[in-house]
C-alpha cells in the first residue's frame, strides 16, 4: 500500500475543505430532523383520547407523511448543493450549544455535505417507501400508532448521526438509533424471543458503543474538541499511535452496529422484529452507519496504516463469515441477514482500502440499501401471503402466486449477484477491483465472496420461487395489496438504475473532496477482473441450481449434512464463543461477587451485630438478682482495685 | 508478743468457724470469741479504754443482740449446706484466696517505719489522751455520732413495731366473742388447759390427750409443733410403753418426736399416732 | 511490738469475713460475718494508732464501734420484721432484680 502518497494526497484533499455557513435553503436542512422527530412526539407521547382516538386511526399516515416531507426536504437541499461550486459544499450551521464545561465545548452543530446528502437522501426516501409498505403491512396490528412512533423516532435519530457537525452529536444519533432498534426488535413484546433479541441487540452494541465513547473521550483528550471538521485537521499533528488508537476505537463502534465480527451475533437474532423494521434499519441504514462512521473519520484513517488494515481485516472475515451463515439458514430473513452481515463486510472492506476505496464503499451502500431493502420487503409480502411462515422449506412454486413479488424479487437478486448492468453489479465489481489492486488475498476473499453470494441468493429463489408446492395445510398463498407491492416496485426500479450513478464516476468526483481519492494500478486490465468475477458468479448459480433445483427439497431440514452446514446453521457458533468468552466468566463473577457481599460483607456486619448480642447474652447472666452474686462481683472489684494500686506503688 | 502467737491461731480459727458453722447460733457464740480475743490484743496494744468498750459494747450489747435475734428467728434452725447459686461458692473460694493472698503477704508486709508506741500519747492516761482528741478534734464526728444513734433507736423502734389496724378490744367485748364462738361452733369458752391438767407428763413438748386418747392441739405451742419437737408419738394405748417412751432419750423416733409435716401439721400427728398404736398392738 | 503480724492478721480475718459474707445464706449470719471484717478494720486501726504514736486510729476504732453498733440495731430490726412477713430469713429470697 502506498501509503505515504496516500496520506500526501489525502491530506492536500482534506485541507481543501472549508465548512461555509448555512444559508438559504441550507438554513432549513434542521427541518430533515425536526419534522420526524415532532411526528414521532406526538404518535408516541400524545395520548390520542383513548385505544381508538384520531392518533390511533390515522397516526400511521402521520408518520408516513412525516417521513415524506423529510424526504422532500432533503431533495431540495441536495438540488441546491448540487448547484452549487464542488469547493462550497460542506454547510455547517450551529444551532444551539449544546455542552460547555470548562473548556469543553459541544454545539448542536448541521453539517451537511456531499457525503451527507446522499445518505439523508437514502434514509428519508428508502424510510418513505417503508413507512407506505408498512401502512399495508401492520394494518391489522392494533399498536401499529407506536410502530410508526418507532419508525419515525429512527428516522430522526439516524439523520441525527448523518447530520451531525460533531463526533458528541453523532454519539447522540448513535445511542438513538440503538434505541430505535431494540424498542422496534422487540415491538411484538408479548413474544418472549423477540424480546430477548432485543436486549441481546442492545447488549452486544453496547460493547461496539463503549469503543465509540473511548475513542471521543481520546479526541478530547488529545485536541480539546471533538468537532468533526477541527478532529480532521488536528488528527494530522498528532502522533501515529494515536491516530491508531482512534482509528481501532471507532472500528470497535463501527463493528458493532454494523454487525461485523466480532459483534455480529445480535443481526441474525434481530429478525424476530417485523420485517418493515429489517428492511429499514437492518439492511439500508442503520446498519451502514458503521461504514458512515468510518468514511466520515477518513482523516483519521488515512493516517494509521493499521487501522486500515483493521478495517479491511475485519471486513474481508465478515464477507465470508455472513455468506458462510447464509447458505445455510432455512429461515428466509436470517438468510438475507447473512447476506446483509457479508455485504456490509464488502463495504467495510473497501471503507479500509483507504481514499481508494471510500466512495466505493458509499455507492456499495447506496446500492445495497436500494436491492437489500427491495428484497426484505418482498420476503415480507411473501410472509404475507404465507401466513408469516418462514421457513423457506414451506415455500415453492410462488412465482405463478406473486408475480409482482417474484419479479421485483428477481431484480434485487440480480443486482446482488452482480449481474451485469444491474446496480450491484457496478457497486461490487469496483470493490473488487480495488481490492486486487491493494492486496492480493483481499481481493481473492472478496471474489470467493461473490461466487458464495450467487450461491446462496440463487439457494433463496430456487427455494421460494421455483420448484413443488411445498405449501403447509391452510396455506393459500396471495399477492399482497398495492400499498406493499408498490414500493417494492420502486426500489426494483431503483436497483437498476442505481448502477447509473458510476457511469460517469459520478460519485468519485461527487464524494472525492469527502474522501479524497486515489487510483491504484491493477495488476491485469480492468475487464479482465469483471470476466473473472462474471465467471465466478456464474458457476455459484449453476451449484446452486444442480443442488437445489434438480432435485427435490425435504420439507424438513436434513439432520446428517457436512460440518461445514452445521456451522453455519449455528451461526459459526458465535453465541457459544461469546457465553464461553464473556457470559459464563460475567456469570461466575457476579455470582462470587454476590457470594461475597452477602457472606462476607453482610456477615460481618450481622456478625458484628450477633457478637455484641452474645457479647450481651453473656453479660447479662452477671444479673442473677441475687445479693450475694453481687456482693461477690464487689469483692472481685476491690480485688481489682488493691492490684491496681500495688501496681501503681510499685511501679 | 507470744500472747499474740497465742490469740492469734484461736481467732482465725473461730472466724473459720462463724463462716462454717451450721447453726447461726454457733456462729454467733464464736464471733464472740473472736470479740474477746481482739479486746485482749486491743488491751496488748495500749489501749485499754478500747479492751473495755469492746467487751462491754461489742461482746456484751452487739453479740447479744443477735443472739436474741436468732432466738426470735429460729435457733434451731439448720442452714442448707447445699449451694444454689451456680458457681458462686467456686468464686468465693478463688476471689478470697486471691485477695486474702494478695493482702496478707503484699500490703502487710509493707513496712510502715520504726513504730513510735503510745507512750507519749498515753502519758496523762489512755482515757485522758483518747477525751482530749475526741473534744477537740473530732468533736463534731462526735456529735454527729451521738445523732445517728438516737435515729437509730428511733429506727428500730419504728421498724419492730406492728401496727393496731384494729381498735384493741376491751375485755367486754373479748368475753362477748367467746361466748359467740361458743354459741355457734361449740368452741370451749374457757382457759386453754395448763400443762398437766388433762397431762400425764408435765413436760411442755408434751401434749395433754382429750378423753378418746389422742393429743389435744391447744394443749401446746404451736411453734414447737411446726418444728417437730412435740413428742406426740409417743403415746400409744398402753400406758407402760407410753411412760416409757416419754422417759426414753435415744432416738427421735422412740422418743416419739414426729417431723413436721408443713401446713398439714394437726393432722398428721394424730395419723402417726394411729399408726404407732397400731403398730404397738400387733406386736 | 512489731505491727505486721497485727496487720496480716486482720486482714486474714478481713478475707474470712468477706468470704462468709459470699457464701452464707442466713441473713443473720451474714451480719455477723460483716461484724467480722468491721473487727478486723479496728484491729488495723488501733495497730496503726500505735505505729504512729498517736490515738487517732483509736478514735477511728472507737467511731467504728459506735456505728456498728448503730447499724446492727436497725439492721437486726430490719431482718426481724422481714422474718415476720415472710417466715424465712434467707439473703436469697430478694431475687427480683435480675434479667
Amino acid at each position: 500500500m502506498t501509503s505515504l502518497s496516500s496520506v500526501v494526497l489525502a491530506a492536500t484533499e482534506h485541507a481543501e475543505v472549508v465548512p461555509v455557513a448555512a444559508d438559504g435553503v441550507f438554513s432549513w436542512v434542521w427541518l430533515v430532523v425536526a419534522i420526524p422527530a415532532i411526528s414521532a412526539a406526538i404518535l408516541l407521547i400524545g395520548d390520542g383520547a383513548g385505544d381508538h382516538g384520531p392518533l390511533d386511526r390515522f397516526g400511521h399516515l402521520l408518520g408516513t407523511a412525516a417521513s415524506i416531507a423529510s424526504f422532500v426536504v432533503g431533495l431540495v437541499a441536495f438540488v441546491a448543493l448540487l448547484g452549487r461550486d464542488a469547493a462550497e459544499r460542506a454547510i455547517t450551521q450551529d444551532l444551539w450549544t449544546w455542552i460547555q464545561v470548562g473548556g469543553f465545548d459541544v454545539t448542536m452543530s448541521v453539517y451537511y455535505d456531499q457525503l451527507a446528502a446522499l445518505f439523508v437522501l437514502l434514509i428519508t426516501g428508502v424510510g418513505s417507501l417503508i413507512h407506505v409498505y408498512s401502512i399495508g403491512y401492520m394494518a391489522d396490528d392494533p399498536r401499529k400508532r407506536r410502530f410508526f412512533g418507532f419508525l419515525n423516532l429512527f428516522i430522526a435519530a439516524m439523520l441525527v448521526l448523518v447530520l451531525a457537525g460533531d463526533y458528541l452529536v453523532l454519539f447522540l444519533g448513535w445511542e438513538g438509533v440503538g434505541l430505535a432498534s431494540y424498542l422496534l426488535i422487540g415491538f411484538w413484546q408479548e413474544k418472549r424471543s423477540a424480546a430477548v433479541a432485543a436486549k441481546k441487540a442492545f447488549i452486544v452494541n453496547r460493547v461496539g458503543d463503549l469503543g465509540l465513547a473511548l475513542g471521543i473521550m481520546l479526541m478530547f483528550a488529545q485536541f480539546g474538541t471533538t468537532n468533526i471538521h477541527e478532529v480532521g485537521l488536528n488528527v494530522s499533528n498528532a502522533s501515529q499511535s494515536v491516530a491508531t488508537a482512534l482509528g481501532l476505537l471507532l472500528l470497535l463502534g463501527a463493528c458493532g452496529k454494523s454487525a461485523q465480527v466480532p459483534l455480529q451475533s445480535w443481526l441474525l437474532d434481530a429478525m424476530e422484529g417485523p420485517t418493515p423494521v429489517s428492511a429499514l434499519i437492518h439492511a439500508a441504514t442503520m446498519v451502514t452507519a458503521g461504514v458512515y462512521l468510518v468514511v466520515r473519520s477518513a482523516a483519521i484513517y488515512d493516517l494509521s496504516e493499521v487501522a486500515r488494515t483493521a478495517v479491511m481485516v475485519v471486513g474481508t472475515v465478515t464477507l465470508l463469515f455472513g455468506a458462510w451463515i447464509g447458505c445455510a439458514k432455512d429461515d428466509i430473513k436470517k438468510a438475507l441477514a447473512g447476506s446483509t452481515m457479508s455485504q456490509i463486510g464488502y463495504m467495510m472492506l473497501a471503507a479500509g482500502l483507504g481514499p481508494a476505496g471510500y466512495a466505493f464503499a458509499i455507492f456499495h451502500l447506496i446500492t445495497h440499501g436500494f436491492f437489500k431493502a427491495n428484497m426484505f420487503l418482498g420476503a415480507g409480502s411473501v410472509m404475507h401471503g404465507m401466513n408469516d411462515d418462514v421457513n423457506m422449506r414451506h415455500y415453492g412454486a410462488l412465482r405463478k402466486m406473486m408475480p409482482v413479488t417474484f419479479v421485483t424479487f428477481a431484480i434485487g437478486y440480480l443486482a446482488i449477484i452482480g449481474f451485469p448492468g444491474f446496480s450491484g453489479f457496478f457497486s461490487k465489481d469496483k470493490i473488487i477491483e480495488a481490492a486486487f489492486a491493494t492486496n492480493f488475498w483481499a481481493g481473492l476473499a472478496a471474489l470467493i465472496g461473490a461466487g458464495v453470494t450467487a450461491f446462496y441468493m440463487t439457494r433463496v429463489m430456487i427455494l421460494t420461487f421455483f420448484g413443488d408446492k411445498r405449501w403447509r395445510e391452510g396455506v393459500h398463498p396471495h399477492e399482497s395489496p398495492k400499498i406493499m407491492t408498490i414500493p417494492l416496485i420502486v426500489l426494483a426500479a431503483l436497483s437498476i438504475a442505481g448502477g447509473a450513478l458510476t457511469f460517469s464516476s459520478w460519485i468519485s468526483d461527487w464524494l472525492a473532496p469527502v474522501t479524497g481519492e486515489e487510483h491504484h494500478d491493477l495488476p491485469v486490465p480492468a475487464i479482465v477482473i469483471t470476466a473473472v468475477i462474471v465467471l465466478v458468479v456464474a458457476v455459484g448459480v449453476a451449484l446452486a441450481y444442480v443442488l437445489f433445483g434438480r432435485r427435490d427439497v425435504p420439507e424438513t431440514a436434513p439432520q446428517n449434512v457436512s460440518v461445514f452446514t452445521r456451522a453455519g446453521r449455528a451461526d459459526l457458533y458465535g453465541d457459544a464463543v461469546n457465553e464461553a468468552l464473556l457470559m459464563r466468566p460475567g456469570q461466575y463473577l457476579t455470582r462470587s461477587l454476590v457470594y461475597v457481599d452477602g457472606s462476607g460483607i453482610d456477615g460481618a456486619v450481622n456478625g458484628t451485630a450477633e457478637l455484641v448480642g452474645d457479647g450481651a447474652r453473656g453479660l447479662r447472666r452477671l444479673q442473677t438478682g441475687f445479693v450475694r452474686t453481687y456482693a461477690a462481683e464487689i469483692f472481685g472489684g476491690a480485688l481489682v482495685l488493691v492490684l491496681a494500686l500495688l501496681a501503681v506503688n510499685l511501679a | 508478743m507470744t500472747a499474740f502467737w497465742l490469740l492469734a491461731p484461736i481467732m482465725v480459727v473461730a472466724a473459720i468457724g462463724v463462716v462454717l458453722a451450721r447453726k447461726a447460733v454457733h456462729s454467733a457464740l464464736l464471733l464472740a470469741v473472736v470479740m474477746i480475743c481482739l479486746a485482749m490484743m486491743y488491751a496488748m496494744q495500749d489501749a485499754p479504754f478500747l479492751f473495755a468498750v469492746q467487751i462491754i459494747v461489742y461482746t456484751g450489747a452487739i453479740m447479744m443482740l443477735f443472739l436474741f435475734v436468732l432466738m426470735l428467728v429460729g435457733v434451731d434452725k439448720t442452714d442448707s449446706l447445699v449451694e444454689t447459686i451456680r458457681g458462686q461458692r467456686l468464686v468465693a473460694v478463688v476471689v478470697g484466696v486471691l485477695f486474702g493472698f494478695l493482702v496478707v503477704t503484699v500490703v502487710a508486709q509493707t513496712t510502715v517505719g520504726p513504730v513510735v508506741g503510745l507512750g507519749e500519747a498515753n502519758a496523762d492516761g489512755n482515757v485522758h489522751g483518747l477525751a482530749r482528741l475526741l473534744f477537740n478534734r473530732y468533736v463534731f464526728a462526735f456529735e454527729a455520732t451521738s445523732a445517728l444513734l438516737i435515729t437509730a433507736v428511733l429506727g428500730a423502734m419504728v421498724l419492730a413495731h406492728r401496727e393496731r389496724l384494729e381498735p384493741k378490744l376491751t375485755q367486754r367485748e373479748l368475753a362477748l366473742e367467746r361466748m359467740q364462738r361458743y354459741a355457734e361452733h361449740g368452741e370451749h369458752p374457757g382457759n386453754r388447759p395448763t400443762p398437766g391438767v388433762f397431762a400425764r407428763h408435765n413436760a411442755v413438748d408434751v401434749p395433754a390427750l382429750l378423753p378418746d386418747g389422742s393429743p389435744a392441739e391447744i394443749s401446746t405451742f404451736k411453734t414447737l409443733r411446726e418444728r417437730g419437737a412435740l413428742r406426740e408419738g409417743a403415746f400409744t394405748t398402753d400406758v407402760a410403753v407410753t411412760l416409757r417412751k416419754l422417759e426414753a432419750d435415744g432416738s427421735p423416733r422412740e422418743r416419739g418426736l414426729i417431723e413436721p409435716a408443713g401446713p398439714t401439721g394437726p393432722a398428721d400427728p394424730r395419723a402417726e399416732a394411729a399408726a404407732g398404736q397400731d403398730e404397738e398392738e400387733h406386736q | 511490738m512489731s505491727v505486721e503480724p497485727f496487720i496480716g492478721l486482720s486482714a486474714l480475718l478481713f478475707t474470712i469475713g468477706a468470704v462468709g459474707v459470699l457464701v452464707r445464706r442466713n441473713a443473720i449470719v451474714v451480719f455477723m460475718c460483716v461484724e467480722l471484717m468491721l473487727n478486723a478494720c479496728n484491729l488495723a486501726f488501733v495497730t496503726f494508732a500505735r505505729a504512729h504514736g498517736n490515738l487517732d486510729g483509736q478514735i477511728a476504732a472507737f467511731f467504728v464501734m459506735v456505728v456498728a453498733a448503730a447499724e446492727v440495731v436497725v439492721g437486726l430490726a430490719i431482718i426481724v420484721s422481714i422474718f415476720r412477713t415472710r417466715r424465712s430469713a434467707s439473703v436469697d429470697d430478694a431475687s427480683l432484680l435480675k434479667l
